[in-house]
């Protein structure tokens, strides 16, 4: 039952992310929000659905986005799995494989996003991809990421409680 | 007799104080007793407004306490009430704007969306807008504002659909310019400019052009406004020239968007080798 949570959750996030965060653009750039949820979510020790978080974290962005379905499950999987693996190399410095984690989490998604539109046939040139979406959308994300991880971190707290003890 | 002496005495003396009074004789003593008087009266007005203050202004002060609080409270609420309506405003001419256009071009037929989102991926320029299958709504169908194209609807589900601006790096629209008769292909790009693509280098082209749709392909109806040239790249040893062009549509304050409804997309996909 404590996996349910992660429905209301990642509904909201999604939401906020097309009415809000979608529109809070840096040059061409915008967070990606469900990822900074993701890895957060996944950066908590007591936590143990994170994989179930990413699939449906996937399912509801192929389902919103115009980008094919692979792409986020890919990255979203790819998120978590950095960040549990960075979890048990780094755990006595949380805020290091925080910000780690995110940073590499966001250039490999949207690295993908590239690729998959280059398979697609849409080129875009990588300079003009590095300058006006991958490297803002890299800054928005690391500013977003903590006042995210805190929600996270309290989130996780009350899904589980005796763990947190 | 001795009474009458007295009193006369008395008279003059007076007489002769108020007149050496009236002639300034005796100016250094009246000032100084004006002086007296009037440092008496004002201590004593002071005093006295002071202790008129102290029974009175107490519950002048809490009904003006009361009086402002109440008037912060109505000031707020028609600020509130200020905003709703500006925005109401803001709405009503862009849907009054939208239906002169709809009444100018009535061979088609538009169903009206407001916009409620964006795509998660930066990569791409879509919308989100609040009106699905259930409304009439078709994959393909282009998208237009009182001001130009906009893109067309790329994905529906009962309720919703996504659209596909034409700002969108996978976006190609065939396009006629006005002023040239030519025919080229205008592509979206990631930062969200338009450009124009395959212009053979004997076209002349022009700032300030007018950007339309050609109908080529089937996927727009002819003469629907996109843009205007913005600046030519033409480089001698390029097959073809390259140019910018400014969008009519601000796509960045998008709120509401029509539908064309009636227009049926012809998929030319099998045609293609």
């Amino acid at each position: 039952m404590k996996n349910l949570v992660a429905i209301p959750v990642l509904i909201l996030t999604f939401i906020l992310q097309t009415a809000i965060f979608s529109r809070i653009n840096l040059l061409a750039g915008a967070a990606d929000l469900a990822l900074l949820v993701l890895v957060s979510w996944a950066l908590q020790e007591q936590v143990r659905s994170a994989w179930h978080w990413a699939g449906l974290a996937a399912l509801m962005a192929a389902f919103l986005s115009g980008l094919p379905p692979y792409v986020y499950l890919l990255s979203y999987l790819m998120a978590v799995a950095l960040a549990r693996f960075l979890l048990r190399q780094v755990w006595q410095m949380p805020l290091l494989a925080l910000f780690t984690v995110i940073f590499f989490s966001t250039l490999l998604s949207n690295l993908v996003s590239y690729l998959a539109l280059w398979v697609t046939g849409v080129n875009i040139p990588l300079e003009d991809a590095l300058a006006q979406v991958i490297l803002p959308a890299l800054f928005l994300n690391l500013l977003f990421i903590l006042p995210v991880h805190s929600l996270l971190r309290d989130l996780a707290r009350w899904v589980y409680p005796q763990e947190a003890l | 007799m001795k009474d009458f002496f007295q009193t006369t005495i008395l008279f003059l003396v007076v007489a002769g104080i108020l007149a050496l009074a009236l002639s300034g004789s005796l100016g250094f003593l009246s000032s100084g007793l004006n002086n007296v008087l009037v440092t008496a009266q004002t201590w004593v007005s002071v005093r006295f407004t002071a202790v008129q203050e102290f029974i009175t202004v107490p519950r002048n002060v809490t009904e003006l306490r009361q009086q402002v609080a109440g008037l912060e409270t109505e000031n707020a609420r028609l600020q509130a009430l200020v905003v709703q309506l500006q925005n109401q405003v803001a709405d009503t001419q862009a849907l009054a704007a939208l239906v002169k256009f709809s009444r100018t071009t009535p061979e088609n037929a538009y169903t009206a969306a407001s916009v409620i989102g964006r795509d998660p991926s930066p990569f791409l320029r879509y919308i989100i807008i609040d009106k699905g299958s259930n409304d009439g709504l078709r994959r393909g169908m282009p998208v237009v504002t009182d001001q130009g194209l906009v893109g067309r609807v790329d994905a529906v589900i009962s309720s919703a659909a996504r659209v596909q601006l034409i700002t969108d790096p996978g976006s190609a629209v065939n396009i006629r310019l006005e002023k040239a008769g030519k025919e080229a292909v205008l592509t979206g790009t990631v930062s969200g400019d338009l450009t124009l693509e395959l212009v053979p280098q004997d076209v002349a082209l022009e700032t300030g052009d007018v950007v339309l749709t050609s109908g080529l392909g089937g996927g727009y109806p002819t003469d629907l406004i996109v843009g205007q040239i913005l600046s030519v790249r033409k480089r001698d040893a390029d097959l073809f020239q390259q140019a910018y062009v400014q969008p009519v549509v601000d796509f960045s304050q998008l709120k509401i968007v029509l539908i064309i409804t009636d227009f049926r997309p012809v998929d030319i996909s099998p045609l293609l080798p």
